[in-house]
């Protein structure tokens, strides 16, 4: 994050060095500890439900489901993580589906929005306005409306209870964000260096993928992203276009874990779940958190 | 869609046309092979939004029980939904949480933004610890939430009384001031990272001479933040409140996951009284006719929103 953030001009509200008297820098210290601790205290309340579903999923199943619940594990067990793997179809099942949707979404997202936005950049055509305002249009309709009729539309395409019906409904509520990001990017890389790849005899696509792509990395990094992102956390399109349970993903197992067990409903599973189901998003954000800013601050902030 | 349609010819063409006219400085004179880059996503946008959204219309005056087929019935769906309690009902809800929501992100997120603005050591651990929640999926932190509520192995009642805030433990989502309650402390938790940062490339994209100049004429702290500051953010916070605004009108998972809508239909929102109208009950028709509501009631208030803004941004 503050990797983009970082070169700015000092704080506004901070008056800049001037003077500095004996006061002043015990002011200052004061200042400084109070701002800590408020921080401190927020950032701990901000981050321990995470570190607290994480914690509880390493316990026994006894002490799971104990109360009032231990603090700390007294003895650290992966039965939890074994009993999702005995729940309906295994985990293995949601996590191959929820990685298959997210690579499918990710892959078509990406080539789709670097297609089109390389077109919207670069050339003129008829109904090209109409189709760049329809498109940034699908952000103005609420999806949950129109899931219901995407539902028919699937049904005739023979994509329904289908990852890839699902994948394709997700890259296209990706278009507004992608394409207008892409179409940014490229329009910001000068025509002149792709010129010369075409006088050397390259192809519009070829002097496109081997010139202007490698600059407009960070976007394509970006729209992958959050692809990734929407279609691993997704839950009310999977819930409604797949209605075969060896088909769900991670979110809809993981809601399914709590209203299949009735009256039983076991803690330690249910978070041990949620590890799984949180942990990759954590781990992409935080390797690829530079990309995540730069792209808010081009696409969504910017225009 | 008849973008699309005229992309068709465009294979066979655009490689003779390529070769003959390759002057440098003419690549956006050729509108086939322009076509060609913007095809998939013609496609797209017209077999699965301007279709369905053509459908979705078609749908709202029929009679369309899930498994059957439909029959024409006019405007009696739209007559039904008037004298729909639950759906009256859930339009209520769902605006009272949306001016909730709104009002108190807004206000967290601006003492955050103070933290996360300085310049102090640990700042970015601060914004990385406040971020963090939004990365995780509506689906797992409601899971989450509903686990911590929980009165007998939850975590929130556990702490409450270890800081001796509280006796016994609270039924977080026992009645529905509670539940609405509990949905909203997890709404903040979750949603309030991406406000701050949003806000922050907001506060960091004002120039600075602004400020300098303000300071040199004698501008108090105050004073700097009214005129400068504020103004500033105006479009920033015009596009959040779009956002929250409609993400909360929206909002579906959290309640779908932690309060299932109770206690006794309490917290039942607009999509979720859509989904179980379409998916419980079957009645297509009906759904279709909420959706419909819902689309131009969105549609008018992005619009006036937006209008605002532009007004703003114009005085």
């Amino acid at each position: 994050m503050t990797a983009t953030i970082t070169p700015v001009p000092p704080a506004p509200t901070r008056p800049t060095r001037r003077r500095r008297s004996r006061g002043d820098t015990a002011a200052r210290a004061a200042r400084g500890g109070l701002f800590h601790v408020t921080s401190t205290v927020l950032a701990v309340a901000f981050l321990f439900p995470l570190v607290w579903a994480l914690l509880n999923s390493f316990k026994t199943k006894a002490e799971a489901n104990q109360q009032p619940p231990t603090w700390f594990p007294h003895s650290l067990s992966i039965a939890n993580y074994r009993s999702l793997a005995r729940f309906d179809q295994g985990i293995g099942t949601y996590l191959l589906n929820s990685v298959l949707l997210s690579a499918l979404t990710v892959v078509l997202a990406v080539a789709v929005c670097v297609l089109g936005g390389y077109g919207f950049a670069r050339f003129t055509f008829r109904g090209k306005t109409l189709l760049f305002g329809t498109t940034l249009g699908i952000l103005m309709v609420p999806y949950a409306t129109i899931l219901l009729p995407l539902y028919i539309v699937l049904g005739h395409l023979g994509l329904q209870n289908s990852l890839i019906g699902l994948a394709l409904v997700l890259v296209m509520f990706q278009l507004p964000f992608g394409i207008y990001l892409m179409r940014n990017s490229f329009e910001s890389v000068p025509r002149e260096l792709e010129e010369a790849a075409l006088v050397d005899g390259a192809s519009t696509f070829g002097a496109m993928r081997h010139v202007s792509l490698r600059i407009v990395m960070p976007g394509v990094v970006t729209v992958a992203l959050f692809s990734f992102l929407t279609s691993w956390n997704e839950y009310l399109a999977p819930l409604i276009f797949l209605n075969d349970g060896s088909k769900y993903t991670l979110p809809v197992m993981l809601v399914n874990i709590r209203y299949a067990s009735y009256n039983i409903i076991d803690f330690g599973a249910l978070q041990a779940g949620v590890v799984i189901a949180m942990l990759p998003c954590l781990v992409v954000y935080l390797a690829l958190q530079r990309f995540y800013v730069n792209g808010l601050v081009a696409g969504a902030l910017r225009g | 869609m008849s973008v699309t349609a005229a992309s068709q010819p465009a294979t066979d063409e655009a490689p003779t046309r390529r070769r003959v006219r390759r002057a440098p400085g003419s690549p956006g004179r050729r509108p086939l092979t322009g076509l060609m880059f913007v095809a998939p996503t013609g496609v797209i946008v017209a077999g699965l939004f301007l279709v369905p959204l053509a459908i979705l219309v078609y749908m709202s005056f029929t009679d369309w029980p899930l498994l059957a087929s439909p029959t024409p019935n006019g405007v009696d769906n739209y007559r039904n939904l008037a004298h729909d309690d639950r759906f009256v009902g859930a339009i209520g809800f769902t605006l009272l949480y949306t001016a909730i929501t709104t009002v108190v992100l807004f206000a967290i997120a601006f003492a955050l933004v103070a933290i996360s603005n300085s310049h102090r050591r640990g700042t970015r651990f601060y914004r990385t610890a406040f971020f963090l929640p939004y990365v995780v999926g509506t689906a797992a932190a409601s899971t989450m939430w509903w686990v911590d509520s929980s009165d007998s192995l939850g975590v929130f009642n556990r702490i409450l009384e270890a800081v001796g805030l509280i006796h016994k433990p609270v039924g977080f989502l026992d009645t529905p001031g509670k539940a609405l309650f509990s949905v909203i402390t997890l709404v903040v938790w979750k949603f309030i990272g991406f406000q701050v940062l949003v806000l922050l490339v907001g506060v960091q994209s004002i120039p600075n001479e602004l400020y300098e100049a303000a300071r040199v004429d004698g501008a108090s702290t105050w004073q700097r933040l009214r005129y400068i500051t504020v103004p500033g953010l105006k479009p920033t916070l015009a596009l959040l409140t779009v956002l929250s605004v409609t993400g909360s009108l929206l909002a579906f998972d959290q309640f779908f996951v932690l309060t299932h809508g109770g206690p006794d239909n309490s917290t039942v929102t607009v999509v979720l009284a859509l989904y179980n109208k379409a998916f419980q009950s079957f009645r297509l028709g009906d759904a279709a006719a909420e959706a419909v509501v819902l689309l131009v009631a969105l549609i008018l208030l992005n619009f006036i929103q937006l209008r605002l803004l532009r007004n703003r941004e114009n005085s």
